[in-house]
């Protein structure tokens, strides 16, 4: 089995680039990170965000928007890096229903990604949300002054 | 890399999510993998945020495995009439 995933992976390489390899990497030798491994990490932090890079680095234009959000909002938040791990990156995809990353988790439920985080943040829902999971924006201390 | 085409994109939402109105700007120098949509649909009435965008993703679901950046908005037709006023 390894060795066919390998030759085909090398096979893929030889006609198709890098991207397909990624590809088949994906659907032949790297199982989804359990739904339960998921569930901890989501739970670990009151915010969680799923992204390409890390918050110091981002990989993706997305990824540094939602960085960004919450920079603004001064949230503290666990990140973890799906290019480090290709597991997490099809985990979470199957753990929250969505194809895309960044992923936000507040209070352990999703909340979306970038575009989502982006509305909230504009029309002043995300201070809410926070609110809710006891966490004060530093936008809504802004805001009473 | 993925070959999906602006037309490609919009008759899919159309015809999906009964859409009154659908832009879609391919933002990938024509490769396919990189769109940037906006969707006016009656179907998000009542619908909240997370809601709606799952609708579109699912209306893409297998586009969406090969387009590596995608965003989207989505607007009921009342809110859509209130953006495009004066």
């Amino acid at each position: 089995m390894n060795v066919l995933t390998r030759n085909l992976a090398q096979n893929l390489f030889k006609y198709n680039g890098a991207g397909l390899i990624q590809a088949a990497a994906r659907s032949f030798s790297t199982p989804a990170l359990d739904g339960k491994e998921i569930e901890k990490l989501v739970n670990n932090s009151k915010v969680v965000i799923f992204m390409k890079g890390n918050p110091d680095a981002p990989r993706c234009g997305f990824s540094n928007a939602v960085v960004q959000i919450l920079r603004m909002h001064s949230v503290k938040y666990d990140s973890h890096d799906v290019l480090q791990n290709e597991a997490l990156r099809q985990g979470i995809k199957d753990f929250s229903n969505w194809p895309t990353i960044p992923q936000v988790f507040i209070n352990g439920e999703f909340v979306g990604g970038c575009d989502i985080l982006l509305q909230m943040h504009q029309n002043g829902e995300l201070i809410d949300e926070l609110k809710k999971a006891g966490i004060e924006s530093a936008l809504a201390k802004e805001g009473e002054k | 890399m993925s070959g999906y085409t602006e037309e490609y994109i919009r008759q899919k939402l159309t015809e999906k999510l009964e859409a009154t109105h659908v832009e879609v700007v391919d933002e990938s120098d024509g490769c396919g993998g990189k769109f940037r949509v906006v969707v006016v649909s009656s179907q998000f009435q009542g619908k909240p945020l997370l809601q709606r965008h799952r609708l579109v993703n699912a209306a893409l679901e297998e586009e969406l495995k090969t387009i590596h950046a995608f965003s989207q908005k989505t607007y009921t037709p009342e809110q859509w009439a209130g953006e495009s006023g004066p």
